[in-house]
């Protein structure tokens, strides 16, 4: 479990964030600005891997409903910016609350079952919010909602697209911090526990399910947090960030990038979103080659890039 | 009167619910496998349908393409992609048919374009029957919910009847003893998931008339499907069509009769929208009070 106190996966880390820190003037440099936003995507959505990671890579949760957490979070600001850009110190918390607050109300239904049976009740209840924002004419239906402009925080100029990269790669950073604790804490074994043996865990007296719903409502409340992120870099609401195979490209990322490591799914966000603008680059039927290199990541790259890139084996 | 012909609408959507979902659950219980590219069977038999039944002028060769093309394509992918994954986790199953999601998507839209295909509905099927005194219902639809009962009666026979019925529910509870008696296991599960995906291409061909035949199609339905077959209880054949005929009510009738209801508490423009808003999760909010009280659906199929 232990893979990023190890030297080389400290080393890879270290490397990646002092990367992510100089990006910003390095684009300048070369001229290629428009990445920025890209790369700021990224980290978005490497939020959202990541929290979808601690459920599925440490608690064996496989939820296909992310999307909807993340919509949560971005229709909660959009909504509230409907009367002018307000704080962010308002709209966020909130994003991040409602969202929490769906994932208790689901995940005590869908946490019940296992195996497809979950797969296949958190999808269902994904579709079901998914209706929801686009039949509602003040969630602005299937049009979504665009901003007026980005939340206000103090001291902070978020319309500099900077000061929002960086905002956001600082989030990214302390969330991954927060989790990394989290999952060598004793909450964290008992989640990985109750992945590998919840009996187990039952009979030595521990309450799996609490565990595991409040890992659920910790990864529903920071995918909120990164849909109100996501509304904000766009400075636009779509109903797409609910679609399910959104969800569908968040797992992508944790898996391409590696199940249960804490530096993975951030990776996988990167290398998915980079190549998906690459590929479109030379064709508009990119999909038709970006599934079947899914399909060989799959079938061949068990694992993951990050054990690939830091050095170790599988940790699953 | 409205009623009935609301139900009736009902059954039809249930029908071709319970083509989708009768494959698709046999794959989950038999080779416990999920497979979300299902949709993409569908989308193939609507396609070759809809071409064959442009260029020759006739629904019946079009039907007859479509059947063969959407098993051709099932068994391919069996051989070169879902058979690896048989013994690995249903995470590393979502995410590879997913990929085969993308690609059938885009190969339809290099083939056929972006444009959704139009098909008509047969001559021999146009027109309507008066089924009661003032009732008129299409002949088109009526013929979907008589395939649909052909289709299960068959579907029955083959499993209680047939000794290929007989291997493929041994199959399902023990795979190991069935292929130590001497049945070649592998050819059964490409058989399975072939006659699988041909249901799904004639949901597919069934649907073309009456829905545009575009790339993605298959999603809307694919999901549907996945509600029906966690209601009807996973590898339950039986559970599918009792899932899909209650799911196909419950989303028929609420998009018809929920705005009206709301009307009698709300103005009219608050329960228009509120009635639609619920109307479509309705199904959604069906199957999650139905779990609440079965977790593991109407006819439960015991999961190793």
């Amino acid at each position: 479990m232990a893979a990023e106190t190890t030297r080389s996966g400290l080393v890879f880390c270290g490397g990646c964030f002092l990367l992510l820190l100089v990006l910003p003037p390095l684009l300048d440099l070369a001229g290629q600005q428009y990445l920025l936003s890209l790369a700021c995507r990224a980290l978005i959505y490497g939020l959202a891997a990541s929290s979808l990671n601690l459920i599925l890579g440490y608690g064996g949760m496989v939820s296909l409903g992310h999307a909807a957490f993340v919509g949560i979070g971005a229709y909660t600001v959009g909504i509230l910016a409907r009367s002018g850009p307000g704080s962010g110190l308002v709209a966020w918390p909130l994003a991040v609350v409602l969202a929490m607050l769906f994932a208790l109300l689901t995940g005590a239904v869908s946490l019940r079952t296992r195996g497809m049976h979950f797969i296949m009740i958190t999808l269902a209840f994904a579709q079901m919010v998914y209706f929801f924002f686009t039949s509602l004419e003040t969630c602005g239906g299937t049009d979504g909602i665009p901003l007026s402009g980005r939340n206000l925080l103090p001291g902070l100029d978020l319309n500099d697209d900077r000061v929002f990269y960086y905002l956001c790669l600082g989030l990214l950073t302390l969330l991954l911090f927060l989790l990394h604790r989290l999952i060598h804490a004793r909450f964290g074994r008992v989640l990985v526990g109750s992945r590998e043996n919840e009996q187990r865990l039952q009979v030595l007296g521990l309450a799996t399910f609490g565990h595991r719903l409040l890992a659920y409502c910790l990864a529903g409340g920071i995918a909120g947090l990164a849909g109100a992120l996501l509304a904000n870099l766009g400075e636009y609401v779509s109903p797409s960030m609910l679609h399910w195979t959104r969800s569908g490209e968040i797992m992508v990322m944790v898996l391409l990038g590696g199940t249960g490591t804490l530096a993975g799914p951030v990776l996988g966000a990167f290398v998915l979103l980079f190549l998906e603008d690459y590929l479109a680059m030379y064709t508009e039927h990119w999909m038709a080659i970006l599934g079947p290199v899914l399909i060989l990541v799959v079938l061949f790259a068990r694992g993951g890039l990050y054990p690939l890139l830091a050095g170790h084996g599988r940790q699953r | 009167m409205l009623v009935l012909e609301q139900a009736l609408n009902g059954l039809q959507l249930g029908v071709m619910l319970f083509l989708m979902s009768a494959g698709l659950t046999l794959v989950f219980g038999i080779m416990r496998v999920i497979n979300l590219a299902h949709g993409s069977f569908y989308m193939i038999g609507a396609y070759v349908a809809a071409t064959v039944a442009m260029r020759s002028g006739s629904f019946l060769l079009g039907l007859l393409a479509a059947l063969p093309a959407a098993g051709i394509a099932g068994m391919v992918v069996e051989l070169l992609v879902l058979r690896r994954l048989y013994r690995r986790d249903h995470l590393d199953q979502v995410l590879a048919t997913f990929g085969l999601i993308f690609f059938f998507n885009e190969l339809t839209r290099m083939i056929w374009g972006r444009q959704p295909l139009f098909m008509d509905v047969p001559s021999w099927l146009a027109g309507s029957v008066e089924l009661l005194p003032g009732i008129h219902y299409p002949l088109y639809r009526l013929a979907i919910l008589l395939a649909g009962m052909v289709v299960a009666l068959f579907l029955y026979l083959l499993f209680s009847r047939t000794r290929l019925g007989m291997q493929i529910r041994a199959g399902a509870t023990s795979r190991e003893i069935v292929g130590a008696l001497g049945v070649n296991i592998r050819l059964l599960y490409t058989l399975v998931f072939g006659l699988g995906t041909m249901l799904a291409g004639l949901a597919g061909v069934m649907a073309g008339p009456i829905l545009a035949v575009e790339p993605g199609m298959g999603e809307s339905i694919l999901i549907l499907t996945f509600v029906v077959i966690v209601i009807g209880g996973i590898g339950s054949v039986r559970g599918a069509l009792v899932g899909a005929i209650l799911v196909g009510l419950v989303d028929t009738l609420a998009r018809a009769f929920l705005p009206g209801l709301l009307r009698l508490a709300l103005d009219t423009a608050a329960a228009d929208r509120a009635g639609a808003a619920i109307a479509s999760m309705s199904v959604y909010i069906f199957m999650a009070l139905f779990l609440a009280f079965r977790p593991a659906g109407l006819f439960p199929v015991s999961e190793s």
